[in-house]
């Protein structure tokens, strides 16, 4: 057996691995969400000061952004794939609609920002009271974690792009999920913001 | 599931160059010497910390030369002020509890250990491994960097309750920057510890060799497998808890601090948040993290008391399962840590019953451990003494928190020093414990070079005796109602027990000293010690199929196969009376 | 070495259990009408944990005597019952005790927490802050005034920032640095918390209970002896938390009526 691996070798073992990683890793930024949740319901019961948000009508279209970039996503997914295996002959195919993909998760980062300008605009800030104070909370922290899926749909990107590299299977699969997650997330989020906030 | 999805390749190429070697290493052997490195640094400084708090406690006014330099505010004249031993206390808690207890048994250990033992090269992401190391690292500088603020360290305990923790500087030194500082060191602690947990997990899904079912990985391989689920929903918590702290405390809003309060005369301008939602937040992490220190500890305690009996425990799955049962219980108790605060009367019931419960598993592991020694054929050095230790600290710690776990009783032993005993005893002792008999038992095959016996034996009589004479007497002085988090003792009754606190010191100086004898023997051994063969304690499990230390993908160039479970001892076997998780003879009956 | 080892955990074991069965370390004279149910529940928790612990420890001992030091290539062989033995014996023992001392253990808890005050209970309102412990009474009316942190004024003696210029029920409240109370009378103990957490705990009471704030909590108790017992802070409250400490003062109720008329003329 040779020593010095393929370098093309050196990262199937990572990404095989990847999928149980993103599931877990996943498990674990829900159950922050679910601490923060908790927090929420907890502050609400505590005192008196429980005011009213009106959520910002942006929040909506940014949704929108984010639900169709998962519908992109899927788009990349058939062009790369049939079933499970790649598709012969079409080496740089689905790029596009991953690029797509990686707009619309920047449209919404975007839109998440343009919300918290609005709010601030109306005089609501970080510590103006305990329903601001979560909505800031919840959206960055969500936010942020778009953002890793954005770096990682840009990995992505590179690797079906690349030359030097594949992209495998797995890592394909895993960024999927993530990113899937944060739909999923976010319209769980959103609901309890119109819900409680 | 039992079989693994991945096909063995190889996960990275051999390290070239200083950096990437031994500072950015990827290789998870490297990460868990520097794993095992911080922790060494950390309970050193943690050790110190105690001793500047025990002397303070029995000689209050006398001068201890030098500390002046550390802190000219805290100790000046070298006399430590209130304020300064409730800092020490503070970065004693936090730096044993994270930087010690869930570095050294889990994170050091594990990382060298849990891919070899499974048969695997290295871990499923070694990127996010060096990172999550790094992080970790950095969040130790970030909290020592406290010490040398101008207002010093936090006062407000490795609890770090609110609203002192959240409203600031006007609350007491300390809680300006200090406080900050805290916070920051701990939420990126979190950050490391998830990335960590995230690893192992997938690692053991996904890595192990072929043959090597989940019921054949070692016990310890299990114990780190379990800790890790239950580090990945704690540390989850944990962060938020922290980063809402932080926003209370820089940003003006009010998670944790209430309307009205009036600290050092300034009306604070926060309102409706809650104290108790710390309380909650924290505990929910905080239970779970102490068996995050123990649960490796019992692992690996089991790992090495099978191997010193020549036999297999009384049944693995039954201590497999007990460690999954604690680890699934741990979540439900945390209310134990509340039942004074002011939280509903009823919880406290509701939280005492899962409390009380879990001394099921934890006596079925005493058990198991203890039965399994008839008729064992023990062997009697530096690694089994102390695992043998672990056991009776064990049976120690575990009967006093049978007292706390029943909320009529905590009405009078809350806040007192039989807390301190109990949680000393179990994490402080027992879990340290577990973490020098991994040393003495795995140092050889880390670093190639054995340890010295003698002084192995010499370290473990004085730990063993010492730590009984430190921490038992702290159980009497809990039962009479001495306080804890005390910087003096002014209450009328505690005139008479001043000497029974001067002879705690006294053992603690003394038993902390005879922990050089343990450095020593680590420094001089790494490099003076006689050459360590592959297997010196002929054992079964697949790190010891390799050699001392293990090349850099940890097999060479062959991937093991398994047939055995690690169990195998006290059977024929070619090379005595064991058989090893890779050879392929079946025993041909009792030895 | 095994002998020795052996000889050094039957000392360790018994030396540590000599302090608590010679009754060297207990706690002080309960001086409190429920405090008995919670030191019965401490001697039946000592005596069992008691034995668990000898029991463990000297089975650890006695096996490692005879199982160590043995010839090399001596016959392994495992405990009769096995495994079976120690899953029968932690459910059915440690399942039962803990299933006797969950379930009988309530009372010392209920007395405190499940009953409430009687009626005619002496209403004492503790302030904690740092570091000093204020009570304050209702006086004549019977009624609290009501509390305005922006008015307190330490330097004025105004510890509560009551505000008797507009309020008036705080006209007549009495404020003390040390808590008097009449002996075999139910004290109703409202508890207010004036800047971080701090406790309430007094060990011969056998009462303890956090400080919370923003929280109302609130304490009944009895005393049952006359004499002056130290109230301690247990939650850590800053520098001056091991010096945070006031006294109460448990007086016949004819004592306890001097000391509350005197009080009432000083206001």
């Amino acid at each position: 057996m040779s020593t010095t691996p393929h370098p093309q070798v050196r990262a199937s073992t990572s990404a095989e691995a990847s999928h149980s990683g993103v599931w877990v890793g996943i498990f674990a930024i829900t159950m922050s969400f679910v601490a923060f949740t908790s927090a929420l319901f907890v502050r609400e019961g505590t005192s008196g000061d429980w005011a009213h948000l009106t959520l910002p009508t942006i929040l909506y279209w940014n949704t929108l952004a984010l639900i169709a970039s998962s519908f992109t996503l899927e788009m990349s997914r058939r062009s790369i794939f049939v079933g499970r295996e790649f598709r012969s002959g079409v080496e740089r195919a689905g790029s596009g609609w991953l690029i797509v993909t990686l707009a619309l998760g920047l449209v919404f980062v975007a839109g998440q920002l343009a919300a918290w300008s609005q709010l601030s605009a109306q005089g609501l800030y970080l510590a103006t009271n305990p329903n601001s104070s979560f909505f800031y909370v919840l959206t960055a922290a969500h936010a942020l974690h778009v953002l890793g899926g954005i770096l990682a749909m840009a990995w992505l990107v590179r690797l079906r792009l690349g030359r030097l590299t594949t992209m495998r299977r797995r890592t394909f699969e895993s960024t999927a999920i993530y990113w899937h997650f944060m739909g999923a997330l976010w319209i769980y989020l959103l609901i309890i913001l119109r819900t409680k906030l | 599931m039992d079989q693994p999805s991945v096909q063995p390749a190889p996960v990275h190429a051999p390290p070239q160059g200083f950096l990437w070697k031994y500072v950015f290493s990827l290789d998870h052997k490297t990460i868990g010497k520097q794993y095992y490195g911080l922790a060494l640094v950390a309970v050193f400084i943690g050790m110190g910390l105690s001793w500047l708090m025990r002397f303070h406690l029995v000689w209050p006014n006398k001068a201890i030369p030098g500390l002046e330099l550390i802190s000219k505010v805290g100790a000046p004249g070298g006399v430590i002020t209130p304020e300064y031993y409730l800092s020490l206390l503070t970065m004693h808690g936090t730096l044993m509890v994270f930087f010690v207890l869930t570095n050294a048994p889990f994170a050091a250990f594990g990382n060298y250990f849990l891919p070899i033992q499974i048969g695997a090269e290295d871990m499923a992401f070694p990127r996010f491994n060096m990172m999550s190391f790094w992080v970790t690292f950095s969040a130790f500088l970030v909290l020592v960097l406290a010490f040398f603020i101008p207002d010093g360290p936090p006062i407000s305990g490795w609890t770090a309750y609110a609203p002192m923790s959240a409203v600031g500087s006007d609350a007491g030194p300390g809680l300006g920057w200090g406080q900050n500082l805290w916070a920051i060191s701990i939420a990126l602690f979190c950050a490391g510890s998830l990335l960590g947990a995230l690893n192992f997990i997938a690692t053991t899904i996904d890595l192990r060799a072929k043959g090597m079912t989940f019921m054949r990985m070692p016990i310890c391989t299990w114990a780190w497998f379990i800790t890790s689920c239950i580090a990945l929903l704690a540390f989850a918590v944990l962060l938020p808890a922290c980063i809402l702290l932080i926003l209370d405390r820089t940003a003006g809003t009010s998670f944790f601090i209430p309307s009205g309060l009036v600290v050092s005369d300034k009306l604070q301008p926060h309102s409706g948040g809650s104290p108790l939602l710390w309380q909650h937040l924290f505990w929910f992490f905080g239970h779970p993290e102490v068996y995050i220190a123990i649960l490796p500890a019992a692992g690996i305690v089991s790992h090495i008391l099978i191997n010193s009996m020549r036999k297999p425990l009384l049944s693995a799955k039954v201590i497999i399962y007990s460690m999954m049962s604690i680890g699934f219980l741990s979540y439900m108790v945390w209310g134990h840590h509340m039942f004074l605060s002011g939280m509903n009367p009823v919880s406290a019931l509701a939280f005492s019953f899962p409390t009380l419960t879990i001394t099921i598993p934890a006596t079925l592991l005493t058990l198991i451990w203890i039965g399994s020694l008839y008729g064992a054929n023990l062997r009697l050095d530096a690694a089994s003494l102390f695992a043998l230790g672990f056991i009776s600290m064990f049976v120690t710690g575990g009967v006093s928190g049978f007292f706390l776990a029943q909320p009529s009783l905590d009405i009078y032993l809350h806040g007192t020093y039989f807390v301190v005993g109990h949680f000393h005893m179990v994490m402080g002792v027992a879990a340290i414990f577990g973490v020098f008999s991994a040393t003495y038992f795995w140092f050889g095959k880390m670093t190639g070079h054995m340890m010295n016996e003698t002084l192995g034996r010499l370290h473990f009589w004085f730990t063993f005796i010492g730590t009984y004479c430190i921490f038992m007497p702290f159980h009497y002085l809990g039962l009479v109602g001495n306080i804890r988090r005390y910087s003096s003792f002014v209450d009328d009754f505690m005139g008479p027990l001043m000497p029974l606190h001067k002879f705690i010191t006294i053992a603690a100086l003394i038993t902390g000293a005879s922990q050089f004898i343990f450095l020593f023997n680590l420094i001089y051994s790494r490099f003076k010690g006689p050459k360590a063969p592959d297997n010196p304690w002929q054992a079964t499990s697949l790190e010891w199929t390799v050699s001392s230390p293990p090349p850099w993908n940890n097999f060479g160039d062959k991937h093991p196969i398994v047939y055995h479970d690690p169990y195998q001892y006290g059977v024929k076997g070619s090379k005595g009376d064991y058989i090893m998780q890779d050879s392929p003879e079946q025993s041909t009956g009792s030895a | 070495m095994g002998k020795f080892f052996a000889v050094v955990l039957v000392i360790i074991a018994l030396a540590s259990a000599y302090p608590i069965v010679t009754h060297k370390y207990v706690p002080p004279v309960d001086i409190s009408t429920h405090g008995h149910s919670i030191d019965e529940q401490l001697a039946d928790t000592m005596a069992e944990a008691g034995l668990a612990f000898l029991g463990a420890q000297l089975l650890l001992a006695f096996f490692i005597w005879k199982f160590s030091g043995r010839k090399e290539g001596e016959r392994v062989s495992a405990i009769p019952g096995g495994a079976r033995i120690m899953v029968a014996a932690a459910f059915i023992l440690v399942g039962t005790e803990v299933l006797a001392l969950g379930v009988f253990g309530q009372k010392a808890w209920a007395a405190v927490y499940f009953t409430p005050p009687a009626a005619d209970a002496l209403q004492v309102q503790a302030q904690a802050g740092q570091f000093a412990f204020y009570f304050r009474y209702p006086g004549p009316d019977g009624k609290f005034g009501p509390l305005h942190p922006d008015k307190i004024d330490e330097g004025n003696a105004n510890f509560f920032g009551l505000d008797p210029a507009n309020d008036v029920e705080a006209r007549d409240d009495v404020v003390a640095a040390e808590m008097a109370i009449p002996v075999n009378k139910e004290i109703h103990l409202l508890m207010h918390a004036k800047d971080v957490g701090h406790s309430f705990y007094v060990r011969e009471l056998r009462i303890q209970q956090d400080f919370v704030p923003g929280l109302d909590l609130s304490l009944h108790f009895t005393a049952t002896k006359i004499g002056k017992y130290e109230i301690v802070c247990t939650q850590l409250c800053g520098l001056g938390h091991y010096n945070m400490k006031a006294y109460l003062n448990v007086l016949s109720q004819e004592d306890f009526d001097k000391w509350m008329k005197e009080k009432i003329s000083e206001q």
